[in-house]
């Protein structure tokens, strides 16, 4: 499922809507999650999964290309852990 | 943050009343959890892609007791971020 499909699927579920108005429904949402984490904060849904961060530290890393030595400073990365219910609905045949 | 923060965020944003923010809100998670539990990745642009990865069979130990158990093959989720999210976080 990409975007469109879910704003698709949002719009049948609210025909007073309009498919413009779900979109920035769904943009609203998902940027405040990415704003949320970008100041350090997690997002915790529960039944679905909590979203926060982890640090990664400085490292030498390597242009894949020239193989010539760069340095990478340490940075936060995104990192989302599935909820136990989440999980447990993945494998239920 | 939680579902009641997300739907605090469409209600002022968007201007949906509190109760139907709320409900979207529900609605964009029960889509997403759907699309997933019937095997189906999602990809949000600009966000980041839920992937599920299918395991093997292996065995494992139980750390305490070093007991080795079987793991059963599973399926699990992964979140891979969009770079825009990943520029966005390394920025703080």
């Amino acid at each position: 499922m990409i975007r469109s499909e879910l704003v698709a699927k949002l719009t049948e579920d609210n025909p007073h809507l309009t498919a413009k108005e779900i979109e920035r429904v769904v943009l609203a949402i998902f940027d405040s999650i990415s704003d949320q984490l970008s100041r350090g904060g997690r997002v915790e849904l529960r039944g679905f999964g909590t979203f926060t961060t982890r640090s990664r530290d400085a490292r030498t890393g390597r242009n894949p290309r020239t193989g010539e030595a760069v340095e990478v400073d340490a940075k936060r990365v995104p990192y989302f852990k599935p909820g136990k219910e989440m999980r447990q609905r993945l494998n239920v045949e | 943050m939680t579902r009641a923060d997300l739907a605090d965020v469409v209600h002022r944003e968007i201007g949906l009343s509190r109760a139907e923010s709320a409900m979207i809100v529900e609605r964009v998670l029960y889509h997403m959890c759907h699309a997933l539990s019937e095997g189906e990745n999602v990809k949000i642009s600009g966000f980041g892609s839920f992937i599920l990865r299918d395991k093997g069979e292996r065995v494992g130990r139980n750390p305490k007791t070093g007991v080795e158990v079987p793991i059963a093959p599973r399926r699990v989720l992964t979140f891979r971020a969009s770079q825009l999210m990943r520029d966005q976080i390394a920025e703080g």
